[in-house]
């Protein structure tokens, strides 16, 4: 069939110049990584079908001179056949493609953590004043014996028998969760590793391997084995405080990745072992596990290369039998399970997938807590909560729970200047964070925003703080798993009872 | 109507209160009256509607058996759990508890106690070998869980706790605690804050020889019971004295872990003291909070609690609940106010505010073979 | 040299004992008495360390393996060679699926057959070209997604038979060659791939692995060179390039 050519899908947003106020620095054409710029003689023009929002124009303009605005031409409305569904019918009639996105799902399903309500103390117990008092954030994650074993030295002083199993310590429970490198820019990972440095938690790389410039970072660092199995040899196995299986992730259960062959340069090729320019695919499924105790077998047979001196973590995107799974997952010998809830982030996903497969991770927490303490195994595995942590109030509601500790994603990303625009599929990201265009990763410094990572969950943390004296518990463990300390609103029976909690005022 | 069980509509039942406890380590016996006198002078820490006492060494001639004191709402459920203890236990001895009758407190459960022990051929053994103890812990669970309108409410060995609803001093002369003598006395005054008084939920709570008397709400009693819960602990109470209760039991009694060593977990060191300990020690308090992290007791919190080997004090790792000791010759005393150690022991040796969450422990002399406290006396 | 007698011992000792001689410097070892125990091997590293295995090692042999070279007497089971870095496994019976998964680097020889999902993703990177050569048959969806290396099939059991028997095979194929001993009906296979007769360069190649492999089982390389090769292709590096659109 020959190309059509003209193009039913109007522009989204329409990026508008005020002319009196631009001074032709031409800054914005320099900025914008889709193109949407460019220089008519006289003036700057601006292509509208190329402008996603991502708002890099309008933050580096001189003279304020730039707005994005929604393109008021409409699609007439229509609550059943809604715009991006028949624009949606447009492309695929066009290209005859899967529809692919950056990020997490768009669509308005309920976000649970605004439906619940935290406690604080008022007379009966006494809150407590972080400013005052220590208040502490470390946690550990790791598996953890039902009971310690004591023997005595000749003074009658007791001392510890029980070996206890690898750990990672962190200086409070957030972790950055698994981007890799190709998916995103090594600027990225880097700002990122030097804020988990300085903040005593750690990164993960996600399956692209890990670059040389981020070895000296081992410390805080998760290396992550998936089913391409990039970058993954012996030394790296070894090379982090603890090795991630990735089974599945929350914007896109069940299926694998592909990051294009125009995105692995000489670097990308190095760090994932694999030749310049040929796709990088990730199978859906790992081809050794196709059953629970070929996971086991994995797990095992990277606790032998690693010496058992590393805690091994499973991702697994939040599914409908979530519970079941993931004491399937720690039986078999995980000591992390990292779920990741539907609406988690994701380099590039098919969007009938992203939009349509998965469940919340607020419901699959619960159960999953729930589920490990009636079989009396909740000590055997650490849990982190991903899946669109937004704020501190969504960590220490992620944590009472039953989280251990929570994934920071897409929040991390923002803090680099991300938008949410929701393109990082094409590799053009103005903010250098999911492209590896040379003059658009150069603009992300590492520094700059490592700082600014540090803030942000410094400042979560302090909060956590806040939250943690008004409840009364100076500790992080006694907010760990302590549903009584919350109340759901606005939320069904059976809702109340997925999550565990009761209902306001109750 | 009586409440012996609680039926409210809570999640948890919580109060503040007033607290004592005296002991004698060469095992002298008093009678009751020091520990009521000591107790009403705490009398504006209660509102009424709680009192208790715990008495280690009242029963001597049944020393080796389990005494179980029961209340119950109403015959019926008499003569089921009677059923259930004549199929499991040789009962050697019951008997009505002897009360007086006073104008302050009229309405109260039918109150009976047995001296037993489980028998060999037992039902249970069909499936399992528990030891005595355990099966004491599960029938004690499965009386108070399943069998309506009855309530165990002490089921230790040489030992007894009496408790109602009324202030302490009106519990103790219906009681007749003058007539009762024991070398270790702990007493309990309770100011309900989200249920009317109900009899089984007065202290001190007890288990096996385990008796437990405290103030303040614990802030962690969510995670603590869920913890609990994953050992099939079953929180019948909703109270925090039966969470701490079951902790220690859990600690002590089934992980072996030294009562000193167990008291730093409830109230553990902060890592900042941790981090400075030498390699050893650290790694062990490390450990223990890895481990044990949910069964930290945060919030405020004095406790005072009795066992077989001594009675130990201590109040939270912030002090935010009062505790008083004393020590006179072979006496200590311990209470929220120095005015109720005065009141019975004018001028003591020695007189002091324990550290925050530092305990006061004092074993009994004759304890040979101190398998609980091995660790000795491990300081922080 | 070290002998280990693993009758009855747990893959974890076993494998305990295996690090612990490397440290020591052993170079050789004999392993006897095996029979199941998983992980022969995993994470070892050594140019110069040989391991000689009687009985049948469990799965995950020579998993992550950075260097040595394994002989295994027997049958193997399945996963060999797992995500194996470098060195070399030589199979004298058959081994079972999923044989090299993710393999970068060493070569694995099979004197007989081998079971499903043979090469899924293998890659080659820089020198590093990971090699699997079967003598017998595979089962299907061998060379899934494979992107770099060498897998050659020889079909020498039932050399009766000109054409090799296969179903499913090189589908997401992007990158490494796979060489055949036999015709196959091409048309029913991958979109992604394409068969070619081998040309000069291929057959130079190939004659210092078949030399290589005929010399490690005692088959006389004529035998090998009785039938003719064919390749394996894939079309382009970039399959799915034009499966998406961008939303
Ligand atoms: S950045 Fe602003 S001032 Fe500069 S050319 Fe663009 S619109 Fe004009
Ligand atoms: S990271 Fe993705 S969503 Fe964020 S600005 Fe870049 S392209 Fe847009």
């Amino acid at each position: 069939m020959t190309k059509s050519s003209f193009s039913n899908i109007q522009s989204e947003y329409l990026a508008v110049i005020d002319h009196n106020k631009c001074v032709r620095c031409k800054r914005c054409i320099q900025n914008c990584g889709w193109g949407t710029y460019s220089f008519g003689g006289d003036k700057i023009l601006a292509d509208h079908s190329k402008c996603v929002a991502c708002g890099r124009c309008y933050t580096y303009c001189p003279e304020g001179a730039i707005s994005i605005i929604k393109n008021p031409t409409v699609i007439r409305e229509n609550a059943n056949w809604q715009e991006p569904l028949v624009k949606n019918i447009w492309r695929q009639s066009e290209t005859g493609g899967i529809v692919i996105s950056g990020m997490g799902t768009t669509f308005k399903y309920k976000k649970y953590f605004d439906h619940i309500l935290l406690d604080a103390c008022q007379v009966t117990n006494p809150s407590i004043d972080p400013l005052r008092e220590p208040m502490e954030l470390r946690t550990f994650l790791g598996k953890k014996p039902s009971k310690l074993d004591l023997d005595f030295d000749e003074k009658g002083e007791p001392v510890l028998k029980t070996k206890m199993p690898p750990q990672i310590e962190l200086q409070t429970p957030f972790v950055f969760g698994a981007m890799s490198y190709g998916s995103i820019s090594l600027n990225a990972q880097k700002a990122m590793a030097l804020a988990a440095r300085a903040l005593g938690i750690v990164m993960n790389t996600g399956e692209g391997g890990l670059h040389d410039d981020l070895v000296p970072f081992g410390k805080n660092i998760i290396v992550q084995v998936a089913s391409g199995r990039f970058g993954v040899h012996r030394d790296y196995l070894n090379s982090g405080v603890a090795v991630e299986i990735k089974i599945g992730q929350g914007a896109k259960p069940g299926i694998g990745g592909h990051l294009p062959g125009e995105k692995i340069g000489i670097d990308i090729s190095r760090t994932r072992m694999i030749p310049v320019g040929t796709d990088a695919i990730s199978p859906a499924p790992h081809h050794d596990i196709y059953s629970i105790e070929d996971l086991r077998q994995l797990i095992y047979a990277i606790k032998e290369a690693t010496e058992y001196e590393k805690p091994v973590s499973v991702k697994v995107a939040a599914v409908h039998n979530i519970a079941a799974i993931v004491s399937g997952i720690v039986r078999a010998g995980a000591d992390i399970v990292y779920i990741d809830g539907y609406s988690g982030g994701t380099g590039a996903a098919p969007i009938v997938i992203r939009d349509h497969v998965g469940i919340p991770i607020e419901l699959a927490l619960a159960q999953v807590d729930e589920r490990l303490r009636e079989e009396g195994i909740r000590n055997e595995a650490s849990i982190i909560a991903a899946g669109s942590i937004r704020s501190s109030a969504d960590a220490v509601k992620a944590i009472a729970l039953g989280a251990d500790a929570v994934a920071i994603g897409t929040a991390a990303l923002i803090v680099m200047g991300c938008h949410v625009c929701g393109k990082c599929n094409t590799g053009n990201c103005s903010w250098g964070i999911t492209t590896q265009r040379p003059e658009l990763v150069r603009r992300l410094d590492p520094e700059v925003y490592g700082e600014r990572l540090y803030n942000l969950i410094s400042a979560w943390s302090h909060e956590i703080q806040e939250v943690l004296g008004a409840m009364g518990v100076n500790s992080i463990e006694s907010l760990r798993g302590s549903r009584e300390r919350l109340r759901g609103i606005e939320l069904t029976d059976a809702e109340l009872k997925a999550l565990g909690i009761k209902h306001a005022g109750l | 109507m009586l409440k012996i069980k609680n039926k409210f509509n809570t999640e948890r039942d919580i109060s503040g209160c007033g607290l004592c406890g005296i002991i004698n380590a060469k095992k002298v016996k008093t009678n009751g009256s020091d520990i009521k006198k000591a107790i009403s002078v705490e009398h504006d820490r209660g509102n009424g509607l709680g009192g208790g006492f715990a008495v280690y060494g009242n029963y001597p001639d049944y020393a080796d058996l389990y005494a179980f004191h029961i209340m119950y709402d109403n015959l019926s459920a008499k003569s089921d759990v009677e059923d259930y203890l004549r199929n499991n236990f040789i009962v050697e001895k019951e008997e009505h508890i002897p009360t007086f009758k006073t104008s302050k407190i009229f309405d109260h459960p039918y109150l009976h106690r047995y001296f037993i022990k489980p028998k060999s051929d037992r039902q249970d053994k069909l499936f399992h070998e528990l030891e005595d103890d355990d099966f004491v812990v599960n029938s004690v669970m499965l009386i108070n869980q399943n069998y309506d309108g009855a309530y165990v409410f002490s089921s230790g060995k040489n030992m007894g706790a009496f408790k109602g609803v009324g202030y302490p001093e009106d519990i103790a002369d219906f009681y007749r605690l003058e007539e009762i003598e024991g070398y270790m006395w702990t007493a309990h005054n309770r100011f309900p804050t989200n249920t009317p008084g109900w009899w089984g939920g007065a202290h001190p709570f007890t288990l096996l020889d385990w008796s437990i008397v405290h103030n303040g709400e614990i802030s962690s009693y969510g995670i603590n019971k869920r913890y609990l819960e994953m050992y099939k602990y079953n929180m019948a109470l909703r109270t925090d004295t039966e969470v701490i209760t079951y902790i220690l039991d859990l600690l002590i009694r089934k992980h072996k872990i030294p009562v000193r060593l167990a008291l730093t977990v409830l109230a553990s060191p902060f890592y900042q003291k941790i981090d400075k300990m030498e390699n050893d020690k650290k790694k062990l308090y490390t450990a223990l909070r890895q481990v044990y992290g949910s069964a930290l007791l945060n919030g405020p919190f004095a406790i005072v609690f009795g066992y077989s080997g001594g009675m130990v004090a201590m109040n939270d790792r912030i002090k935010l609940r009062p505790l008083v000791a004393a020590s006179n010759g072979d006496f200590t005393y311990v209470a929220s106010e120095e005015a109720a150690i005065r009141a019975v022991c004018q001028s003591p040796d020695m007189i002091w505010s324990p550290k925050a969450g530092e305990p006061v422990m004092v074993e009994f002399n004759d304890i040979k073979e101190k398998t609980s406290l091995k660790g000795g006396l491990l300081s922080l | 040299m070290m002998t280990i007698d693993a009758s009855g011992m747990h893959y974890k000792e076993l494998n305990r004992l295996i690090r612990e001689g490397i440290a020591n410097g052993v170079k050789k070892f004999f392993i006897e008495n095996v029979n199941g125990q998983y992980y022969i091997g995993d994470g070892i590293k050594g140019d110069d360390v040989v391991i000689n295995i009687n009985g049948t090692p469990g799965n995950d042999l020579g998993a992550f393996m950075d260097g040595p070279t394994l002989t295994v007497n027997n049958n193997a089971q399945d996963n060999v060679g797992n995500t194996m870095n470098a060195g070399k496994i030589i199979i004298n019976g058959d081994a079972g699926d999923v044989v090299g998964y993710g393999m970068r680097g060493g070569r694995i020889f099979i004197r007989g057959n081998a079971g499903y999902r043979v090469g899924i993703h293998m890659k080659g990177y820089n020198e590093q070209l990971p090699v699997i050569m079967i003598g017998g048959k595979v089962g299907s969806f061998f060379a899934e997604y494979m992107a770099g290396g060498v897998i050659v099939l020889l079909g020498l059991e039932d050399d009766d038979s000109d054409e090799l028997d296969i179903d499913y095979f090189a589908s997401g194929m992007h990158g490494g060659t796979i060489f055949i001993r036999k015709k196959i009906d091409f048309s029913k296979f991958s979109n992604e791939a394409e068969l070619y007769e081998i040309d000069d360069k291929d057959a130079d190649f190939l004659k210092e692995y078949l030399t290589d492999f005929a010399n490690s089982f005692n088959i006389s390389i004529e035998e090998i060179y009785k039938k003719p090769f064919y390749k394996i292709v894939p079309s382009s590096a970039r399959p799915y390039a034009h499966l998406y659109t961008s939303a």
